[in-house]
């Protein structure tokens, strides 16, 4: 990002995700590896990344929805902690995601003899989405300003700088470090630090907490 | 005028109504036309009661049309309802020819309207040969279905998938009673209204009034479920819970609270089945409301210790969301939109038998601490995912997307 840029400060966004239905849904292991052979790339990702924003209490057991139906509509608990441990940070594209679950999955088909399938009412139906991007009218004009805004920003805010934002930057960083970037050297410890948080084993509420909390012990020690 | 804006606002906060705000800033405007088959009673009604006026607050023209039909296009629609649910029913080829006149007949006073709008909503299958009827439809027209589609009856379906394949997008409350269609289909589940009578703070005294009005005893606990007498909300199941509990909270209260819809010609004959199983227990109170009798239910919701919603099959189950925004945990039939609402332990109960809604029913009876922080949860999560301010936003973003084509991301900043 550009110093020119900088100057013109940090605009805290919002946003909102909305389900679209692919049509498409698996009743067992090797109609799931089909589908996921072709299916829209936004689909990869919603459901890599789309639990976080939906509702529910369910903890974060099994972090991808294609983890935790292996594991509540299959009862396949070897493959659902195969499934977790595939990691869509890291500089991945949603191709190499799309062929790291399937390569997962094939191994898996291969070592069982029958193909593990669901109940009727417990098949994987294939959604993607569509992202709506609000302003909420809050802007900072300087990376100080980061120690109080983080900490009242909503989740669904959380989502779309930390989160959304590797998939629209050629870097594939989040938002913060990406404007942070613009002042270096000054502030590349902060982006170290900001770089491991991993966003995919919290939950929104606690990723802010998180990033509120380095935000502040970084800012709160610089000298004046 | 934004009252009604700013009364949400007060309950979900002013950065909600701003995000409305900016949605519609680009549709100022454009035509919005509501179009299902009864003004009152059921869900669909509820909703759009307060989505057209606050639609038309927004700056976005929306009105709301009813079509009306003779006893036998009823007859034939509560068959497309039971049979898009699964169940195998036949419709006989005089009510389809019924249905289809009946939406001939109502396209004949609507086409104006219908055909000048820039968006035209067509709630469940009762209306939805309208598009065929409009030819020089200007708009685009949506088929929002408020149904259980998963498993249909495969020739009902058939019958209605080519009205519906016709419509340049659909809507369904849960990926799971997705048909495939051939344009876009949303993912929208539906919403309560907390300024409407069934929901809005009631009063001690109000609540009393009322239980003292059906001989309801308010110091002995009550359980209470309240939907049409329909056997997909299984009432008989409920009674069977209930004797099941009452063994060891002899106490113990139930309340099944029907409300009519003018579209529902079945409830005469579940109504006669639930009271022969309550065999005259006094302690069974079997209510056939009005349409309108909002603010009673709303009171029997508040008096409820809990509230079950032990359907079979179910589209979104809103009478669970109305019990939760109450603070009442929520004892429901592990089916449909109940799913997405009930989380064992923190909003309520999912249960799949009327032996396991006892069971629960006696967990919560005598763990009063756990009953009201499952309540007090129950409320949170209605408040952040179920009121109608959520469900206004995903129509905007849904209603940009096809006026503008837009694909995957709409950026308002």
């Amino acid at each position: 990002m550009a110093q020119e840029e900088n100057d013109r400060g940090f605009k805290i966004k919002d946003c909102a995700l909305t389900a679209i239905a692919t049509g498409r849904r698996a009743m067992n292991l090797r109609e799931l590896r089909d589908i996921v052979q072709d299916i829209h790339p936004g689909s990869i990702y919603y459901h890599f990344w789309s639990g976080l924003l939906r509702p529910g209490y369910a903890p974060r057991e099994y972090n991808n929805d294609f983890a935790a139906w292996a594991f509540y509509g299959l009862h396949d608990l070897r493959l659902a902690e195969r499934l977790s441990v595939i990691d869509p940070t890291g500089g991945k594209d949603l191709e190499s995601l799309r062929q790291e679950l399937i390569d997962v999955v094939e191994e898996r088909l291969d070592e069982t003899e029958m193909v593990p399938w669901a109940r009727r009412d417990r098949q994987f139906y294939f959604v993607r989405s569509q992202i709506v991007v609000f302003d909420t009218r809050v802007a900072i004009e300087q990376p100080e300003g980061l120690a109080d805004v983080v900490k009242s920003m909503s989740t669904s805010s959380i989502f779309y700088h930390f989160i959304d934002a590797r998939r629209r930057s050629d870097a594939q960083v989040d938002d913060f470090r990406a404007w942070l970037g613009g002042f270096t050297p000054r502030y590349d410890d902060l982006c170290s630090q900001l770089a491991c948080v991993d966003p995919y084993f919290e939950t929104l509420p606690e990723l802010r907490d998180q990033l509120s909390a380095i935000m502040q012990d970084y800012f709160g020690g610089l000298s004046p | 005028m934004t009252a009604l804006l700013d009364a949400y606002a007060r309950i979900v906060g002013e950065d909600v109504i701003d995000q409305l705000h900016q949605l519609a800033r680009g549709l100022q405007g454009v035509r919005v036309v509501n179009v299902n088959s009864t003004k009152v009673g059921g869900g669909v009604a509820e909703i759009l009661t307060k989505f057209v006026p606050a639609l038309n607050e927004l700056g976005i023209p929306a009105s709301w049309e009813v079509i009306n039909g003779q006893p036998d296009f009823y007859q034939c629609t509560k068959g497309f309802h039971n049979g898009i649910q699964g169940n195998q029913v036949e419709i006989p080829d005089r009510l389809l020819w019924v249905f289809e006149r009946t939406n001939e007949e109502n396209a004949e006073k609507l086409r104006p309207v219908l055909e000048e709008a820039d968006i035209v909503i067509i709630h469940d299958p009762q209306p939805a040969p309208l598009l065929r009827y409009c030819p020089n439809r200007k708009g685009k027209w949506i088929w929002r279905c408020h149904i259980d589609a998963s498993h249909p009856y495969r020739p009902v379906w058939r019958y209605l998938r080519d009205f519906v394949n016709e419509y340049d997008a659909s809507i369904y409350s849960l990926a799971a009673f997705v048909q495939p269609h051939p344009r876009n289909v949303y993912i929208i589940p539906p919403s309560i209204d907390p300024l409407t009578d069934k929901n809005i703070p009631l009063n001690q005294e109000d609540i009393l009034e009322v239980q003292e009005r059906f001989k309801i005893d308010p110091d002995r606990p009550m359980i209470l479920q309240v939907s049409r007498f329909d056997r997909f909300k299984d009432p008989i199941g409920v009674v069977h819970a209930y004797r099941l509990a009452k063994k060891f909270v002899p106490g113990l209260q139930l309340v099944l609270a029907g409300g009519g819809a003018s579209d529902d010609p079945e409830g005469e004959i579940v109504y006669n089945e639930v009271q022969t199983a309550a065999a005259g227990d006094p302690d069974i109170h079997v209510l056939i409301l009005p349409a309108d009798a909002h603010l009673v239910i709303n009171a029997l919701q508040r008096a409820a210790d809990i509230v079950l919603q032990k359907s079979t099959r179910e589209g979104f189950g809103l009478t669970v969301t109305e019990a939760m925004w109450k603070g009442k945990p929520v004892i429901g039939g592990n089916t449909g939109g109940i799913r997405i609402q009930l989380f064992n332990h923190y909003t309520g109960f999912l249960v799949d038998t009327p032996e396991g809604a006892a069971l629960r029913i006696r967990y919560l009876l005598f763990n009063q601490a756990a009953m009201r922080q499952m309540g007090e949860n129950a409320r949170e999560f209605v408040r952040e995912n179920f009121l109608l301010t959520r469900h206004l936003r995903e129509y905007l973003t849904l209603i940009v997307t096809l006026l503008h084509d837009i694909e995957d991301r709409i950026e308002l900043v």
